[in-house]
């Protein structure tokens, strides 16, 4: 059970957190003139590090906004820091 | 009289079913994973294409990965032509597999039945009953009251939340044991002369321009004709090391046994919607699974609300079980891919073969990998059953979508 530092919130249970994957995936800005190797890239493929991981966490059960963490996936540490930093860029 | 030593009456420990060799300069082949799949890729290398100068390598030791790790659940109800395909394949394979390595697996087709808790899910489960029979799949709809007859243990009155509205049921579906399967393929490879390397991590690659020419090891570089990798869950390690990028993500995914029960629970129980699925085991554990954590993870452990929700949907389908206790939990690293369905075939990398992308359901295909796998790296081409599982699907679009037939929430 991890307790995931929500920026807006506190830390919070996990179960109150969807999961959203990688973070900073961007829409292609000219999705018409990629190739097909391009746009399978950005639909199906994301870094899977065993490391430090930037994703995306959902709070779900408190304030439903989106943000940013920086976690180890072999220990699951959680950098606060870098989160909360990275936080301020969503829109409110 | 003497000091009794503790343990001097038992009888002496057996030879072991392999020998633990250290690893030649050079190999033919060299497969990088000493799991359920890297053994049979090797065993039906030497086999069917008498390829023998091979080297299985594994980290850890022999099976200790998600061979060790799973529910061990065999079936082959699955959706797509593609999927049937191999499964099926598979599932021929394991019911002359005992014979053939000569070593009791255990392999008890008991069933499987999918349970259905909501209309979509009977329209569902009736589809794919249909689609089974097309690809000559044993396959049946059941009532609730055949489900019954088939598990009574099982709560099928309509006073659940989401009560059982019936159920696909395939008869030649069922559990092995998944350390005897290992120790067979073992002992068959070590007579055939194949070396199987533990403690023996890769690390990197040599290559010459885009061709693989050999291992970085923790014993060594070792030099191959080949490289194929059956690392499961930690192929994206493998493969970041050559800059290759693979549509999977790795997520634990959590199991659990009981204690010793008498036998109680006649067949295999799966269920998508309140998911957990639930067999028991030879021994007498009930042995159930449910869905991966959320989150990416390489730590071989989850959350505990997973097994929470799992435990939920066990005790509501089957109220005996409240009174079992859990004897052990533990994690296994799965890859899980967009489409649910596996990566199997060729690479950009002339001589590097991948097999990945198995998510919750590599043990049941084993046997039916290991066979075209070693068609695949032996003839440099996909055999006809997995050339549909290639990396290009992605780019394609020819996607493998088996998500409703895999049986866990990917």
């Amino acid at each position: 059970m991890m307790l995931i530092p929500c920026p807006w919130c506190g830390p919070r249970n996990e179960t109150e957190f969807h999961y959203g994957g990688q973070a900073d995936v961007a829409y292609p800005s000219d999705p018409q003139s990629i190739s097909d190797e391009d746009w399978a890239h950005f639909l199906f493929f994301r870094d899977n590090p065993k490391g430090i991981f930037t994703e995306r966490w959902s709070h779900a059960a408190g304030c439903r906004r989106w943000f940013p963490v920086r976690r180890d996936t072999v220990t699951n540490e959680i950098h606060p820091d870098d989160s909360a930093r990275a936080a301020r860029t969503v829109t409110r | 009289m003497m000091p009794r030593t503790p343990g001097a009456d038992l009888p002496e420990h057996p030879d072991w079913l392999w020998h633990s060799p250290d690893p030649k300069p050079s190999y033919d082949v060299v497969i990088v994973g000493g799991g359920g799949h890297g053994l049979a890729t090797a065993y039906y290398l030497a086999v069917n294409h008498g390829i023998t100068n091979v080297a299985v390598l594994e980290r850890g030791w022999l099976a200790g990965g998600n061979m060790a790790r799973n529910t061990t659940i065999i079936r082959s109800n699955y959706l797509w032509d593609e999927s049937a395909g191999l499964y099926e394949h598979a599932l021929k394979l394991w019911e002359g597999l005992e014979e053939e390595l000569d070593y009791p697996l255990l392999f008890s087709q008991r069933g499987v039945l999918n349970l259905a808790h909501s209309l979509q899910e009977v329209r569902d489960g009736v589809r794919r009953v249909n689609a089974n029979r097309l690809n000559g799949v044993d396959a049946e709809w059941l009532d609730p009251h055949q489900v019954a007859e088939i598990c009574p243990i099982l709560n099928t009155s309509d006073e659940l939340r989401y009560p059982v509205l019936g159920a696909t049921w395939q008869p030649r579906a069922g559990i092995a044991k998944h350390d005897h399967v290992a120790w067979a393929f073992a002992r068959a490879l070590d007579r055939m002369g194949v070396d199987l390397i533990q403690g023996c991590e890769v690390t990197g690659f040599d290559r010459v321009g885009d061709r693989i020419t050999g291992v970085r090891t923790s014993r060594g570089d070792i030099a191959a004709g080949k490289v194929a990798l059956a690392a499961a869950g930690h192929t994206s390690v493998l493969a970041d090391e050559l800059g290759l990028r693979l549509p999977i993500q790795s997520h634990p995914l959590q199991a659990l046994v009981s204690e010793l029960l008498e036998p109680v629970h006649p067949t295999v129980v799966m269920s998508n919607s309140v998911h957990v699925y639930v067999s028991q085991a030879h021994k007498g554990e009930l042995v159930l699974g449910a869905g991966i954590d959320a989150h990416n993870s390489y730590g071989q452990r989850g959350a505990f609300h997973t097994i929470e929700r799992e435990m939920t949907a066990a005790v509501e389908l089957f109220p005996m079980f409240a009174r079992a206790h859990v004897l052990r939990t533990w994690g296994g690293v799965v890859d899980v891919t967009p489409d649910a369905s596996a990566i199997m075939g060729l690479t950009p990398f002339e001589g590097l073969y991948v097999n990945c992308g198995w998510g919750t359901g590599g043990f049941k295909s084993t046997p039916g990998v290991g066979w075209c796998y070693a068609h695949t790296i032996a003839c440099d081409e996909a055999h006809p059953l997995n050339a549909p599982f290639s990396l290009e699907r992605f780019t394609t679009g020819a996607l493998v979508d088996e998500h409703g037939a895999a049986g866990v929430a990917h």
